[in-house]
């Protein structure tokens, strides 16, 4: 029989609970108001009280009302039917939702029951199976969506028997397993998991080591991230951190893509709905929507629901990762995610950390970015979730604990600095502070050599060495004045407005600027940094301004220029007309 | 406050602090309301008998033996269409001497609206304001505040707006006017002739600071009545939010809370963000859009209040006075209506965009002249216009006592241009220059 309990205490959302039976950390309940169900999740248990946090509002509840506790954590369904949906921070469907309100105790299936896949068996009857292997498969979409033993068993088990190849619906049943002891498990479509416990049936977890392409050059160019590797954006508001995020989740080079809106502006959600049915990936031709989950919990709806939203994201990313699929979670923002931790710690009168958030963040944050990841799966396919979570700041200032909290953790640091938006030089990742630890990975170094270029590490630490140069000259010019300073200081400065302007500044609603292709990225690259290292002629400083600017234009011009067109190939021939007016002989490094 | 005759009166408070009393209660539900000797106050928080009630205008003179009353129910208002012209106070009780509202009662914390259903804003509202719908084009569902010093005229700067946007309904929420910004709206509405299209909602400094927490979901109870069921667009003017937020802090701190920056509670964001989401393009053509006032001390947009509304809503506008012109203007750095390009080129002449841009550019380079020059460097020629160009735009253009049609404020952009610059200096596509460069003679 399972525990139910009575409401003896409401402070907000916060309710206290006294049980009638055993009760779990982090399990679910139900607390009946009138004719809605509140779903709840213990927090805390004192002696025979336990103390729940409200995922709704609490308004009307009153003492003695009842509750019926479920005896499992708080879970989400996984199987074929995830892709294209909109869910909120618990998974319910919201597009099954009535009305244009939300209403409080609805809660609608997360995967659509009537819906027919088509299977096809991979493993055999007879076959020693554990926990994640991949038994048949089902086309969701593009997808080859697999259908795996649950990873809530431990063990060894035997396949009795597996579903034929045909259309099955998510609840049909498609193996019996039997366990040592010849007890038989049956297997649907459908599987369970708790969301805050990370899905770890796979072989191993090494070092991350592969480019992962994101077609936004200020990344990939000169502060690379990996398959299953983590970063993070802190930047103030209206730096572009969303606009970064919507350019990663249409042009990241991932098979799928978990969103989730974590306490941030409905409207935003909005675009993407509007947008992604609309836009095409280029790699496979198909709908972007189609590749794409939305996990939208936005801050207009309950508190509580925002810090589960981010672990509903990542435990979906990890399902498809098990797949040996490449996955790409963003999360908008984790700020808010901690300030909901926040709220809830001050309410139960725990002992404050820094900025009043709990004293545990570090650990749940750090524990949060470890989900993420390359693996090699137990039947020796990889696949990988990478994870990039924004940061809003307080009031913009870095020392702050999610900031802080986060740089410990994640690998790539994308700082947006609100001079660069004021000046409108988006994306505003600060070139100079921002960083990627995997450029220092020995097997990343030896991927690129093999993969991409030879000489792409090199290129990256030349041009962040050109960057400072300018960024000291243009300090020198400002206070020795333009005709204070040696011409070589108006070169050096124009030279770093080059890679800025051409590499790193990218025009996020042009059609073409928007994306660039690895080898387009490439070929600039190289084109740029190789006028960087001329020496150019002047006999004064007020030439120097006025030449770099054609420079930048001709190169701006190729970045709008379908790569290789004609239009391409003409400023590209601009180009080298203006740099033969100028230019000496090569610099020798 | 009325009473009914059958409720239950206790008489028997065990504890009072500033902000709240407990008592004894049973079958009390969380949120209600009750009335303390004829104080409102709302139930926050109950612990087996103990019911703990915050009393919204503080709880000086509350004797232990106060009369108790519960009421069943949380705050509502009444809704209809006779809530037009009517002004209110922050309980949604008549303040004109006109008669009690009839009309459908209503919670006024409604739920949020499903994000699937929402659309896209796409709708311009049109100011007449260039420093505005030139450079920070609105619209209809979009929530943006006016961040400005106390001594701005942002309230005559918002009843502006409000009169020149066709909206149907325009709902002033009033926290902590003054008695003589208060006529000052009612005035202006007046005699506008517009009183029939407008509701106030109005806590005033004379009333007690924490009442103002219901004017914002009072003010958006009512618009959401006109938008759903009207299917009407409406504008909602919230000022000042700075002055709620104050009273948001006042009562954590009563209530012994632990404050986050700048003394204010650690749920800010959400609070305020879950006022300014109720801003909404709903799918059958009504809408809800927020304009609102967020004050700054001393221009510090770093402060808790700025910037948690900066996180949450959909741009700013700043306003400052330029000295150049001795006039208040927008700010055209600093101010952003992120919704701008859903309609600016789409819903407007081609030439919006790279106008909009091209001015600010060269307004900027002004800028950096002016710079050049405190610092006694030399200008070039080429500064010297800048400088040129950056007074007369900011007196045409970017002065809030413009009021022209967009087409108009990009033809004034043109006619700028071609007095202070070469056509390659603006750097604008060939075939707009083509199309919209004055003639000679236009310039003269
Ligand atoms: N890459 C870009 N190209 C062009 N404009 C951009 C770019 N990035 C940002 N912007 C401009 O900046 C505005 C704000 O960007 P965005 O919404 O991403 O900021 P944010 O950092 O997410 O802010 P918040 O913290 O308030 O959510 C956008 O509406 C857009 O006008
Ligand atoms: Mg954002």
């Amino acid at each position: 029989m399972s525990t139910t309990g009575k409401v003896s205490a409401i402070i907000a959302n916060l309710v206290y609970v006294e049980v009638d039976g055993p009760v779990g950390q982090n399990e679910i309940c139900y607390i009946k108001l009138g004719d809605v169900n509140l779903m709840a999740e213990v927090i805390k248990v004192i002696g025979k009280y336990a103390y729940v946090q409200v995922f709704e509002s609490t308004s009307g509840l009153k003492i003695n009302d009842t509750v019926e506790f479920t005896g499992h954590m708080l879970e989400v369904s996984l199987g074929p039917g995830i892709l294209e949906r909109n869910y909120d921070g618990l998974q319910n469907d919201l597009d099954q939702m009535d009305g244009i309100f939300l209403k409080r105790g609805e809660y609608t299936e997360a995967l659509n029951q009537e819906k027919e896949y088509e299977f096809t068996p991979i493993a055999s009857e007879g076959d020693q199976v554990s926990a994640g292997a991949w038994l048949g498969e089902v086309k969701e979409n593009w997808v080859s969506h697999k259908i795996m033993v649950p990873f809530k068993l431990t063990g060894e088990y035997t396949i009795k028997s597996l579903a034929k190849e045909g259309s099955y619906k998510v609840t049909d049943t498609m193996a019996i397993l039997t366990d040592k002891e010849g007890q038989e498990i049956t297997v649907t479509m459908i599987q369970k998991w708790p969301v805050k416990r990370p899905i770890k049936s796979y072989k191993e977890k090494p070092r991350p080591f592969k480019l992962l392409e994101t077609g936004v050059r200020t990344i990939d160019s000169l502060n690379p991230i990996v398959e299953g590797g983590t970063g993070f954006i802190p930047g103030p508001f209206g730096s572009g951190k969303t606009v970064l995020q919507h350019a990663l989740s249409r042009q990241a080079e991932a098979d799928i893509i978990v969103i989730a809106a974590c306490g941030e502006r409905a409207n935003e959600v909005v675009e993407i709905f509007k947008e992604f049915p609309e836009l095409e990936d280029p790699r496979t031709g198909r709908k972007l929507i189609e590749r794409t989950t939305i996990i939208a919990n936005t801050s207009n709806m309950p508190v509580a629901a925002r810090e589960a939203s981010v672990y509903t994201a990542m435990t979906i990313s990890e399902y498809y990762r098990s797949m040996g699929l490449r996955v790409m979670m963003l999360a908008d923002s984790t700020s808010r995610w901690a300030q909901a931790l926040r709220e809830m710690s001050n309410r139960m009168e725990e002992l404050p950390g820094p900025d009043a958030f709990p004293m545990d963040l570090s650990s749940i944050i750090s524990n949060f970015y470890a989900r993420a990841g390359y693996v090699y799966l137990n039947n020796g396919a990889t696949g990988s979730v990478t994870f990039i979570g924004t940061v809003s700041p307080a009031g913009g200032n870095l020392k702050e604990p999610v900031t802080e909290n986060t740089k410990k953790v994640a690998r790539c640091f994308y700082a947006l600095s609100q001079q660069r938006a004021d000046s409108k030089r988006y994306p505003a990742i600060d070139p100079i502070d921002s960083y990627s630890k995997y450029i220092e990975y020995d097997e990343f170094q030896e991927y690129l050599n093999e993969n991409i270029s030879q000489n792409w590490i090199d290129n990256i630490l030349k041009a962040k060495n050109i960057l400072i140069r300018g960024k000291e000259a243009s300090e020198q010019i400002n206070i020795l004045g333009d005709d204070g300073v040696p011409i070589d200081y108006h070169i050096n400065f124009w030279k770093s407005e080059i890679i800025d302007f051409a590499i790193l500044q990218q025009d996020a609603f042009d059609k073409i600027d928007s994306a660039t292709p690895i080898e387009r990225q490439e070929y600039m690259f190289n084109k740029v940094l190789n006028i960087c290292d001329f020496d150019f002629e002047f006999k004064n400083f007020e030439e120097v301004a006025g030449y770099f600017k054609r420079v930048i234009n001709a190169l701006k011009q190729m970045n709008y220029s379908e790569y290789k067109s004609e239009n391409f190939k003409k400023h590209e021939k601009e180009l080298g007309q203006i740099l033969e007016e100028r230019k000496a002989e090569p610099v020798s490094n | 406050m009325e009473t009914k005759a059958f409720q239950k009166i206790y008489t028997k408070v065990t504890e009072i602090t500033k902000a709240t009393c407990t008592l004894k209660a049973t079958g009390i539900g969380y949120d209600e309301l009750a009335v303390v000797n004829d104080r409102l106050a709302q139930v926050v928080k109950i612990r087996g008998e103990d019911v703990t009630l915050q009393v919204f205008s503080g709880t000086e003179g509350i004797p232990t033996d106060a009369e108790v009353v519960f009421m069943g129910k949380s705050h509502t208002l009444k809704v209809g269409d006779e809530l037009a012209g009517r002004f209110f106070n922050a309980y949604g009780q008549p303040i004109d001497n006109g008669p009690e509202v009839s009309g459908e009662e209503r919670e006024i914390n409604s739920p949020s609206v499903n994000p699937v259903r929402r659309q896209q804003p796409s709708e311009l509202i049109s100011t007449g304001i260039a420093g505005i719908d030139l450079n920070n084009t609105l619209v209809t569902g979009q929530k943006i505040p006016f961040f400005a010093d106390p001594d701005q005229p942002f309230n005559q700067v918002m009843a502006m707006v409000a009169l020149r946007a066709q909206a149907d309904k325009i709902i002033l929420g009033g926290m902590g006017l003054t008695n003589d910004d208060y006529l000052f709206y009612k005035n202006v509405f007046d005699n506008a002739d517009a009183l029939d299209r407008i509701i106030s909602f109005v806590n005033t400094t004379e009333d007690p600071p924490v009442e103002r927490l219901l004017v914002p979901d009072m003010a958006l109870t009512a618009a959401e009545y006109f938008a759903v069921d009207k299917k009407q667009k409406v504008l909602v003017l919230l000022t000042d939010m700075t002055l709620f937020a104050d009273a948001l802090s006042i009562v954590s701190n009563r209530m012994d809370q632990i404050p986050s920056k700048d003394s204010m509670p650690g749920s800010l964001y959400s609070d305020l963000a879950k006022i300014y989401e109720k801003a909404v393009q709903f799918p059958e053509g009504g809408s809800i859009t927020i304009v609102a006032v967020t004050t700054l001390s001393g221009g510090d947009i770093t402060h808790a209040i700025p910037d948690n509304t900066g996180y949450i809503t959909e741009g700013q506008l700043f306003l400052r006075t330029d000295s150049d012109i001795g006039k208040v203007v927008v700010d055209p750095f600093r101010s952003l209506s992120r919704l701008k390009q859903l309609v600016i080129g789409e819903d407007t002449r081609e030439d919006h965009g790279q106008v909009m841009n091209t001015a600010i550019r060269l307004f900027a380079d002004a800028s950096n002249a002016r710079t050049k020059l405190e610092n006694g460097f030399d200008l070039t020629d080429y500064d010297k216009r800048t400088l040129d160009f950056a007074k007369e735009y900011s007196r045409q253009l970017l002065a809030i006592d413009v009021n022209i049609e967009i087409d108009e404020m990009l033809d004034v952009g043109w006619k700028l241009f071609a007095k202070h610059f070469k056509e390659a200096e603006v750097g604008i596509k060939k075939n707009l220059v083509d199309k919209y460069w004055p003639k000679q003679e236009e310039t003269e």
